[in-house]
């Protein structure tokens, strides 16, 4: 089997434009084609780095574009929708409703896959419930918080991640206990739950692409600094501060299903250390696990809980797949909805015949 | 019928009199004691007797133990307000904590039925008096101790039902569809009746003047409440998402809707439901929920009250500014604040006609009976899809929850309109594609919806400003031009809302304006000022905003146009005001905010004082 390294090629790397133009995937189209508009954050932004994972994520997974649909919040985060999958809707909703927004497209299209985009303060605070709520829902999409510790676009005022001690640029100390959304949403049931730094694309590219192929709700920390509000001595949401703390929790690589596909039966395989070293997604893919934390187990949602408290009280800050479980009722099938889209019912389907108007006001006389 | 109401009037009792059908019925009791089947027992076996007649539940806001009362108006007119609502011909008196209270307001010569521990007879020598046993008598005909307090109530409607001449058939019919194939509870509360007749006829001793009689005046007819009659118009709708947090008193709305949607809305082999039914943590949420699946192409619905639209705010301005269709129902209770929850009013007209900040304004269809309830909630999903915004319908606590009387509801011919939305056929034939531009001069433009596999069908919706091509604009010339496109839809929504009902009888010379559950007292109101002061009044029934040409045109043909608001500050009069300045001086307010439901008499009173006459 050969070795698929993040960053490859999209797919199996066959696909090629006839005349050795950029490489496609295995729709025929090229990264350029899951761009959006030109960016208008600040050069350096974290989120600018995040976003052009996600562009690459959507290109090697072969996403059809027009299931793509893009749902946002409001800040600097919340912009980004417009700077990827410009072949796909989108919508920037309102400051912490993301959630509430994704929730009804996705019940009126299940076809669709839809990609919420937030930050720390749309999603920890104004959105906190919401988020809390979609958790429960389980709706399958996937979740992108890229956290910078701050409400960058009203300039710059900590959020609700910001850690205790860490300094805005005018030296106000924040005293208040950070809202870690990883461990709330292992708490809550959430089905995928990964951390990832815009400082380290090639983890955060392989934890997309895992999202893209798990159905469910997958939620996915990026560490995204503020170059313009919070990356000074003192933040403790800064590249240099995130780069020293994030602690992989395995070295992850992501295998697309048609690789996978090669080898049939493929089961679980558990390390020396009981550790497991594969995990299988919805689609047939699979990630392939290198343990870097010794007895981490994705699949144990206690004791995650715990492992992340206990690195975070270290200063350091676990990332990759952090938990995981497949097969949990998502929304769709809670609530026991026909198959066909219900954006696409036809009349008939949806408003009884008359017999049914005569048969309930029988009921009334 | 109107020679014995008249005989009533300013406490002229000739007690030998008989007053048929055309009385009012006060039941008092406790609540959680059974005494809404009960209620709900006595109204429909009036009902099945042929007569029509209206109730009003008056409930306090907690579920045990509280005083609760239920008035039942028989009336031969169809006249389905109270009256006034201290008037009353006969007590059913079960809750001693407020039986002094209860006796109070009432007419010399009326009647009360009370619990005989209560002692009552004492108390006033101008009423007429029947003290029973009821403790004794539901002991005897339920040998269930646990079950005994439920079934006290219907021995009490066994009482009301002997003295009246209300048939036993139609009580027992009443029973049956009160409990629907439970057929212990049947059973039960038969039994407890029979013992209430059985104890009346053996002694009891006819001595007030009610009676009801056998008539043929309801025959096809249906009794039901508002709220449901508006989620089985969400049913006929084709509604296929409706998202809700609990509310009184709308929650109905959404229960009813659960429940027909179960049965008419899944698939006959599946058993997979056409409709997404999602209780939601908040107003914020429903409202959201409703808006993204309206972007997606469902037809999305929710409904609340009074808190529950104050959350909804931003939400609506954001379905406004960026075009996307929903239903909201708001069924009114009394604020400010929580208030009075399971009270009525109009008090929230005014804040859904621009809910939220900036230049937003909403469609609002006004339903004033049943009959409305259920075809105002089928347009509005054709209204809200044409116009692309959100739509609310409003009613309120008394039409919603209270059971009313009605002709069986059409079925709804026309077609659904899905509004303006392209399809991947569509954009084959063309070249650009903007989602704001308005094609076709009626302010509304396309849409078309996320999944549709069509490199022209994106686009990026946003609540920021936008232009024609929905990207972010901050230019002045282009952020005024999509304000002043969206109000030319209102202007195309005029049409298309139920315009008035108006009437112009001759020798007219003062109109009365209304809407919404205002509509049986206003009617009642017309009938006493012609008969009993000789004013003939013109009238205008408001059943939708924004308001049609007519409403304008009807408001400067009078002297003096008396707006009928159920609430304290005029709101029906301040809108109108608000669009039709040059009709200012012609509006003359009736108020009326008690969060009870508003009777003929305060409209009545309300307009001889303002015309310069004495009652
Ligand atoms: C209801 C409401 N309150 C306040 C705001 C102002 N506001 C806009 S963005 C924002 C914070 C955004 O912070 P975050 O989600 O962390 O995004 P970032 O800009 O940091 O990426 C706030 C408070 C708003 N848009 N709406
Ligand atoms: S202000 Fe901060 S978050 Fe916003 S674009 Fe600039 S760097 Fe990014
Ligand atoms: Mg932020």
């Amino acid at each position: 089997m050969a070795k698929i390294v993040s960053g490859n090629v999209a797919g199996t790397g066959k696909g090629r434009q006839a005349g050795g133009g950029d490489p496609v995937n295995r729709l025929g189209l090229t990264a350029r084609d899951y761009e959006g508009e030109k960016s208008t954050l600040c050069p350096g932004c974290g989120h600018e780095i995040a976003t052009k994972q996600i562009v690459r994520a959507l290109w090697e997974m072969s996403v059809e574009p027009y299931r793509i649909v893009k749902i946002s919040g409001i800040g600097c985060s919340s912009r980004t929708p417009s700077f990827f999958a410009g072949r796909a809707h989108g919508f920037n909703g309102i400051h912490g409703r993301m959630p509430g927004l994704a929730t009804g497209i996705a019940a009126a299209n299940r076809e669709l896959l839809p990609i919420g985009i937030s930050g720390d303060g749309d999603t920890a605070a104004i959105g906190i419930g919401q988020f809390i709520h979609l958790i429960r829902r389980n709706v399958r999409m996937i979740y992108v918080m890229e956290d910078n510790g701050v409400y960058s676009l009203t300039k710059g005022q900590f959020s609700p991640t910001a850690d205790i001690g860490s300094t805005l640029k005018d030296g106000s100390i924040n005293d208040q206990e950070p809202v870690d959304c990883c461990s709330l949403a292992i708490l809550l049931g959430c089905p995928y739950v990964a951390r990832s730094f815009s400082g380290d694309p090639v983890q955060l590219l392989a934890l997309l692409k895992g999202a893209i192929a798990h159905n469910g709700m997958a939620f996915v920390h990026v560490l995204s600094p503020c170059v313009t509000f919070n990356d000074h001595e003192g933040s403790t949401k800064s590249y240099k501060r995130i780069r020293e703390a994030a602690c992989p929790v395995h070295r992850i690589e992501f295998v697309p299903a048609e690789v996978a596909a090669k080898e049939p039966d493929r089961a679980r395989r558990d390390g020396r250390d009981g550790t497991p070293r594969e995990l299988h997604l919805a689609d047939g893919s699979f990630f392939r696990l290198d343990p870097l934390e010794e007895g981490y187990d994705p699949g144990d949602r206690a004791r995650a809980l715990e492992r992340i408290a206990a690195a975070a009280r270290d200063g350091r800050l676990l990332t990759g797949l952090l938990y995981y479980e497949p097969n949990r009722l998502d929304m769709n099938r809670m609530l026991n909805l026909v198959e066909e889209p219900l954006a696409n019912l036809p009349p008939g389907k949806t408003r009884p015949g008359r017999e049914v108007l005569d048969e309930i006001m029988q009921t009334f006389k | 019928m109107s020679g014995i109401g008249q005989a009533v009037e300013g406490g002229k009792t000739r007690s030998a009199e008989k007053l048929v059908n055309n009385f009012s019925i006060q039941v008092a009791t406790v609540n959680g004691t059974g005494s809404q089947s009960s209620n709900s027992i006595l109204m429909r076996a009036i009902f099945e007797m042929g007569i029509p007649v209206s109730g009003k539940n008056l409930f306090p806001s907690n579920i045990y133990g509280m005083p609760t009362w239920f008035t039942i108006r028989l009336s031969e007119r169809f006249y389905f307000a109270r009256e006034s609502v201290k008037e009353f011909d006969l007590l059913l008196a079960m809750n001693p904590a407020t039986a002094m209270d209860d006796l109070a307001p009432m007419k010399p010569g009326s009647c009360v039925i009370y619990d005989e521990p209560m002692g009552l007879r004492d108390r006033r020598d101008d009423l007429v008096f029947y003290p029973v046993p009821f403790a004794k008598l539901a002991a005897e005909a339920c040998p269930d101790t646990k079950l005994r307090r439920f079934v006290v109530n219907c021995v009490s409607v066994g009482v009301v039902a002997r003295l009246l001449g209300i048939e036993q058939a139609a009580c027992d019919k009443a029973v049956r569809l009160q409990f629907e194939g439970r057929v212990k509870a049947i059973e039960l509360n038969s039994a407890a009746i029979r013992a209430g007749m059985d104890y009346a006829a053996a002694h009891l001793e006819k001595r007030d003047r009610l009676y009801v009689e056998r008539r043929d005046l309801t025959r096809g007819m249906i009794l039901i409440d508002g709220n449901t009659a508006c989620a089985l118009g969400c049913i006929f709708a084709g509604c296929t998402l409706m998202a809700w947090y609990p509310i009184t008193p709308a929650s109905s709305i959404c229960e009813r809707f659960i429940e027909y949607a179960r049965k008419y809305r899944s698939d006959a082999r599946t058993g997979k439901l056409t409709c997404a039914l999602i209780q939601a943590e908040d107003e914020l949420a429903a409202l959201a929920i409703v808006l993204g699946a309206g972007w997606a192409g469902a037809r999305a619905m929710t409904a609340t009250s009074g808190p529950g639209v104050s959350l909804m705010a931003e939400g609506a301005g954001l379905g406004f500014y960026t075009e996307i269709p929903a239903v909201i129902f708001d069924v009114q209770r009394a604020g400010p604040s929580t208030g009075l929850p399971t009270r009525t009013s109009q008090q929230d007209l005014l804040k859904l006609a621009t809910l939220s900040h900036g230049d937003t304004r909403h469609p609002i269809l006004i339903p004033s009976n049943m009959a409305e309830c259920f075809d105002f909630s089928v347009q509005a999903f054709d209204i809200a899809e044409r116009i692309q915004t959100p739509v609310f319908v409003m009613l309120d606590l008394d039409l919603g929850m209270n059971p009313w009387i009605s002709g069986p509801f059409a079925y709804p011919e026309k077609p659904m309109d899905r509004g303006k939305v392209l399809t991947e056929r569509d954009l084959e034939k063309m070249k650009t594609f903007d989602r704001y531009r308005d094609v076709d001069g009626d302010g509304i433009p396309f849409r078309t919806l996320p999944g549709t596999r069509h490199p022209l069908a994106a686009y990026m919706t946003r609540g920021t400003s936008h232009n024609e091509k929905a990207q972010y604009t901050e230019r002045a010339a282009e952020y005024r031009a999509m304000l002043d496109r969206i109000a030319r839809k209102f202007e195309t929504a005029r049409h298309l809302v139920p315009p008035p009902i108006i009437e112009r009888p001759a020798g007219a010379t003062a109109a009365i304006v209304a809407y919404g559950s205002s509509r049986p007292a206003v009617e009642e109101a017309r009938d006493r000022l012609r008969e009993r002061h000789g004013i003939e009044t013109a009238y205008m029934l408001i059943r939708g905003y924004p308001f049609s040409d007519d409403v304008e045109r009807f408001l400067l043909e009078f002297p003096g146009a008396y707006v009928v608001d159920q609430n304290r500050s005029g709101q029906m009069a301040a809108l109108l005001r608000m669009h039709f300045p040059g009709a200012s001086a012609v509006l003359r307010p009736v108020l009326h905010y008690t969060g009870i439901a508003i009777d003929a008499r305060t409209i009545v009173e309300q307009i001889l004082a303002q015309e310069g006459e004495r009652t």
